[in-house]
């Protein structure tokens, strides 16, 4: 690793200051993917801004039609949270098959989603729970936040503050975790709202996380096993790679949709 | 260089450290702690767990900048003088190592498991062992080890 400046911050003014002095600048959050990628010399930021003594970025809130997640709560904090569990049971069980329990202790979601890694958890419950990511100046809705791979709509000196996720009646989220990694080889985050049915898509596409719309609108017309059996991912666009080829992938997500339709009816 | 100050094993420490310095070397290179160990370094076998403020977490993936402040429990620091720690004796009544080389993480991730955990059985267990990567033992007797702590 090279070597760099660190800083460890107390207010979100600091971190504005520090990133707008200094390009090579980066926040370090819970440092689980920014470490290793350091360790492998993939990045060399010249400065780290460590954001995890932020008071006002660590909180859960209920919001009564929401819950809101401030960007450092790590992923530990989401699963065995009893405002997530009571409110959004699949978020915290998706919380909880996120890698291994000390990577959990370690990770946080704003930094979850600021990688937007094309295998991650938290972006499909994002765009599932029709999410608004509130940054430093601005409420962007996942489907304008998650551009491509390890890509996303926040800009230079923007920093994620918080995400707050709407109460679905029912979801349910199902994975099938890379046997080495536990990154989803496929995910698949289905909810269900008063108007409408919302499938988010991890682990498969090319360009990242996606909204499923073709099954969206199956299970729209009715939440069953025989709907969504009638839809089958294409496999173009499909990621392909030693642990899965694209056609064998796209499966994956089609079984991971019934399992979690299954799941709610 | 900065300053860090950080309390390992109940002993407050104050020392000089890159920003750079991965705070699994800062235990074992700096503080001569070396039963933490360094299996892969690519964050995923679990040889180098300690405890922050009593959870485990991965010290190759951690500056030792970030632990400035805080507490640190390495498996050194887990037994009561001569006295085994629960886990500890568990692991060694029941076989629970062979070479012995991930066994230093895998007691500080059993033990941060048996306080996480009320109803551990089997599958938690092995579930909860994500994380630990074991070459020899195949498990079995490390899960072993862990029901028979757990259940004291
Ligand atoms: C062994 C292992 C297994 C894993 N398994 C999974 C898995 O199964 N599923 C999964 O989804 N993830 C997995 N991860 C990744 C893990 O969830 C990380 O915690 C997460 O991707 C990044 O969060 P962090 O807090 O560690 O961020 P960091 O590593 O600190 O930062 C990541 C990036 O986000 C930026 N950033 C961080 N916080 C903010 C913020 N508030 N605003 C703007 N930018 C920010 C940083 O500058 C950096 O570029 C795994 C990681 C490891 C090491
Ligand atoms: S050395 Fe830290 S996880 Fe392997
Ligand atoms: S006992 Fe040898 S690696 Fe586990």
């Amino acid at each position: 690793m090279y070597n760099f400046i660190y800083e460890k911050v107390n207010t979100i003014q600091e971190v504005e200051k520090l990133l707008s002095e200094n390009e090579e600048t980066k926040i370090l959050a819970g440092g689980q993917t920014l470490i290793p990628t350091m360790k492998q010399r993939l990045a060399s930021p010249s400065t780290l801004i460590d954001i995890s003594g932020i008071d006002e970025l660590n909180f859960i809130n209920d919001n009564g039609n929401s819950v809101t997640i401030g960007s450092t709560v790590t992923h530990n904090e989401v699963s065995s949270s009893d405002i997530i569990m009571k409110k959004i049971p699949s978020l915290a069980s998706l919380a909880e098959g996120i890698g291994d329990p000390h990577v959990r202790n370690m990770g946080t979601i704003g930094g979850s989603i600021a990688n937007n890694d094309p295998t991650a958890d938290y972006p499909t419950a994002c765009l599932s729970l029709n999410a608004k990511i509130k940054t430093n100046n601005r409420e962007i809705n996942a489907e304008d936040f998650f551009i491509g791979l390890f890509e996303t709509a926040l800009e230079e000196n923007e920093i994620v503050v918080s995400v707050e996720f709407n109460i679905p009646k029912k979801s349910s989220y199902m994975k099938f975790p890379n046997p080495a990694s536990r990154y989803a080889m496929a995910g698949v985050y289905l909810s269900v709202f008063d108007d409408a049915v919302n499938v988010a898509v991890t682990g498969a596409s090319e360009n990242g996380v996606f909204k499923w719309t073709e099954m969206e609108e199956a299970l729209s017309i009715n939440l069953s096993l025989e709907n969504a059996k009638n839809i089958k991912l294409s496999s173009d666009g499909v990621m392909s790679d030693i642990h899965a080829d694209s056609a064998y992938r796209a499966n994956l997500v089609d079984i991971m949709a019934l399992r979690a339709v299954e799941n709610l009816i | 260089m900065p300053t860090v100050n950080i309390n390992v094993n109940g002993q407050d420490l104050s020392a000089e450290v890159e920003e750079r310095q991965l705070l699994v070397h800062f235990l074992r290179d700096d503080m001569d702690l070396t039963g933490t160990h360094v299996g892969c370094d690519t964050s995923q076998c679990g040889a180098c767990v300690v405890h922050l403020e009593g959870k485990a977490v991965k010290s190759c993936t951690m500056l030792a900048v970030q632990a400035n402040g805080k507490n640190i429990t390495t498996i050194e620091g887990v037994a009561d003088g001569d006295n085994l720690h629960p886990v500890q004796e568990a692991f060694r009544d029941h076989h629970g190592l062979q070479c012995g080389f991930c066994t230093p993480g895998m007691i500080m991730a059993a033990i941060d498991i048996i306080n996480r955990k009320p109803n551990l059985d089997e599958k938690i267990v092995r579930e909860e062992l994500e994380g630990n990567l074991c070459r020899c033992t195949g498990y079995q007797n490390i899960v072993k080890s862990i029901l028979a702590a757990a259940n004291k």
